[in-house]
């Protein structure tokens, strides 16, 4: 049913940002990159019409990917891109989430340590030794991980990258003093509201889609591919059912684990629905 | 053909089936029927016959779709695909309300109306016919008039389409929608060798078949068509593929292993009788709370509304979006989403659906269509799972996987 609309046609302009406050007196924020692609930063960028009424509603204080001028801290919002990967990393999170008023985690990195944290299943010196001529000048954690496994995050923004209008949404949110909300739903409803055929069910495909969270607009089922988990899991994940069904339906393991160990791999429900494939894997499938 | 009779039967011979695809868009009909598209039969728009999906079959199962050639040549003998009517009288997504921010800053809020262009709908199923009657009792029943939905009705031209063949999935026959159309329809057609059989049901219908050139069916013609629909409810009833086909020599055969069925017989205070049933959690460890079937039944009228602002601050569009009782937010108020558990969403999934339904507008909200066994990811079956609540002992869970 829709809801009745509201009897008189005008209501009083609601501004979330009172006037007094533009000129520097507006919210500062923070914006700082760990180990990540810069794609998450580069999406924020891409709103242009958005980041002109964005910088009219707060201060950007700190933003190198966008620009050189540092204004220094403590800031209102701090948005923080990329996972932990150094000891340095691990001492400067600490520092900004001191700084930060709020600190929002963006993106698959950030949120669950992105595609980097294959690393945390294999050797890193073996790694470096293959990427690097002189790996000795490498100084690196073993391991890749979310920015809410080394200080208190106050809102994780999932996706890879993430989408620039749920960011906006977020700081406007807090702009207002308004507890963010966005979908944790599965994939597979806006899959569904775009009318997608579901490739999973008309072909067969493997596809993450109804284990893993809303947000993207279901752009890979869009054009025909199976969706690949890039925000992460939704809220009432049920991975071992679906695991059960895909192997049921003769997929092969290996290529359920590629699904889960993608940029998600070690959020805990993608890594334990994806360590726990390849342990019965070793168990049953020789290949 | 002049002074056509509601309740007459006529012949539309197939060479001449362009003609009612003509006819309908020189009436100002934009003509969407069965097209396919991504692998599927789905609602398109059709301008030429060649654009029906002649000679294929959809093999459905639980969660599984697979199109492939028809033994047969037949025009219609698929059956239904992921979208029903709902797509046309209650959009996933449509805007209801448009908010301008005027110069002196004050807002105008203006309702938007739905331009709907008249539209036919052809091929349209017996279960797609009875969920529409349905949906008039949930949008239009009460004082509450939907007017969207009454928009976007009113202006639907149905051309039904007897099935000629029914999926595994499907049980209307259980509900007592079909397969056999009986309602709501402004032309139905039921297929024959080379032609069909058509009755006229409304005055627009028989504004459309006054272009047709039609005759008066033949008794043999009409036999024909009557022959092969009684074997398809003799199959659908006995709950398993019938072996005496109408064509004896088995071309009809649908390969599959068994018709669903559903004992509706008290179902209501079954389903309200037992909540506590301990397989509410048996098909939750199943169930992915992913939203399919909510989202394919061409029943479920649940939306939210959703406020989206333009590139600027002076524009916000409120935008009525589909929802479904497998999220959170579906049952998020003050104090916190009340159906935390994917046990309480599928249990109010199903209790609506077949028992709530009841209650609320005197019909199941369920016409056997088998869209939500059929594009449920991992193949939950409504027939099984009721069978289940009825039984104290689990059912055979291999039916529907290999
Ligand atoms: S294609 Fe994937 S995301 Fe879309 S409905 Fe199917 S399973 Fe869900
Ligand atoms: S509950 Fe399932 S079978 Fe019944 S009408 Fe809805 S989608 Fe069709
Ligand atoms: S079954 Fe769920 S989605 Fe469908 S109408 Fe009922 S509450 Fe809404
Ligand atoms: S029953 Fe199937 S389609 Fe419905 S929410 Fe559960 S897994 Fe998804």
């Amino acid at each position: 049913m829709s809801p009745p609309i509201p009897a008189p046609d005008v209501f009083p302009n609601k501004s979330p940002v009172p006037a007094e406050q533009s000129g520097s007196n507006r919210p500062k924020l923070g914006v700082y990159k760990f180990a990540s692609c810069d794609g998450c930063q580069l999406a924020l960028l891409s709103v242009e019409n958005h980041l002109r009424q964005l910088a009219d509603s707060v201060e950007i204080c700190y933003f190198l990917e966008a620009s050189s001028r540092i204004v220094p801290g403590p800031y209102d919002i701090g948005i923080v891109e990329g996972s932990v990967t150094t000891a340095h990393d691990a001492e400067r999170i600490r520092g900004i989430r001191r700084d930060c008023r709020y600190l929002i985690a963006i993106g698959a990195c950030a949120t669950a340590g992105g595609i980097q944290a294959l690393r945390n299943w294999a050797n890193v010196e073996e790694y470096l030794s293959y990427v690097y001529a002189e790996p000795q000048y490498i100084d690196t954690l073993a391991t890749s991980t979310a920015i809410s496994e080394h200080v208190p995050v106050d809102f994780e923004l999932r996706g890879c990258p993430i989408e620039p209008q749920q960011l906006l949404r977020v700081i406007s949110d807090l702009l207002v003093d308004r507890q963010p909300r966005l979908a944790r739903h599965s994939v597979c409803v806006e899959c569904k509201l775009r009318q997608n055929v579901c490739v999973a069910v008309a072909r067969g495909i493997p596809c993450l889609g109804p284990i893993t969270q809303a947000g993207c607009g279901a752009i890979c089922p869009s054009f025909d591919r199976e969706c690949f988990g890039c925000f992460g899991p939704q809220e009432n994940i049920n991975a071992a059912s679906w695991i059960g069904h895909c192997r049921s339906t003769d997929h092969a393991t290996s290529r359920l684990v590629q699904l889960l160990r993608n940029v998600n791999s070690y959020d805990s429900h993608f890594r334990e629905a994806g360590d726990g494939l390849i342990a019965k894997s070793i168990s049953v499938e020789p290949s | 053909m002049a002074d056509i009779d509601i309740g007459k039967r006529y012949w539309l011979a197939k060479p001449a089936f362009q003609n009612l695809l003509d006819a309908l868009r020189e009436l100002g009909y934009q003509v969407v029927g069965p097209t396919i598209r991504d692998e599927a039969i789905i609602y398109g728009p059709i301008e030429r016959v060649a654009e029906l999906p002649i000679g294929w079959w959809d093999d459905q199962e639980g969660g599984r779709y697979r199109l492939r050639q028809a033994p047969t040549d037949a025009w219609f003998e698929f059956v239904v695909g992921p979208q029903s009517l709902k797509h046309y009288t209650f959009p996933p997504r449509q805007t209801v309300l448009e908010g301008n921010q005027q110069a002196d800053g004050q807002w105008k809020l203006t309702a938007i109306k739905p331009e709907s262009p008249p539209t036919a709908i052809l091929g349209v199923r017996a279960c797609d016919l009875a969920a529409l009657v349905i949906q008039d009792r949930v949008f239009l029943g009460s004082q509450y008039r939907d007017e969207s939905f009454a928009a976007r009705r009113e202006r639907l031209f149905l051309v039904a389409a007897n099935c000629q063949r029914a999926a595994p999935t499907c049980f209307c026959k259980s509900m007592n929608c079909g397969p056999r159309v009986t309602q709501a329809f402004d032309m139905a057609l039921t297929e024959g060798a080379d032609g069909f059989v058509v009755e006229v049901g409304s005055a627009a219908g028989a504004a459309v078949a006054e272009r047709l050139p039609l005759k008066l069916a033949s008794q043999s013609q009409v036999t024909q068509v009557e022959q092969r629909l009684a074997a398809l409810i003799e199959q659908m009833s006995q709950g398993s593929e019938s072996q005496t086909s109408a064509e004896p020599d088995s071309a009809h055969h649908n390969g599959c292993r068994s018709q669903r069925q559903l004992d509706t017989a008290g179902l209501r205070d079954l389903l309200f009788g037992n909540l506590n049933h301990p397989h509410w959690d048996e098909v939750a460890s199943r169930c992915l709370s992913c939203g399919n079937c909510t989202m394919v039944c061409p029943t479920c009228f649940c939306s939210t509304v959703e406020e989206v602002p333009l590139l600027d601050d002076s524009q916000v569009l409120r935008e009525r979006v589909w929802a479904s009782c497998f999220t959170s937010e579906h049952s998020y108020m003050a104090s916190g989403v009340v159906r935390q558990t994917t046990r309480s969403r599928y249990r109010q999934w199903l209790t609506h659906k077949l028992a709530g339904w009841i209650d609320q507008f005197g019909v199941s909200g369920c016409v056997g269509c088998g869209r939500c066994i059929t594009w449920c990811p991992v193949g939950i079956d409504i027939t099984a799972e009721v069978a289940a609540l009825r039984s104290p002992q689990e059912i055979d869970r291999s039916n529907g996987h290999e």
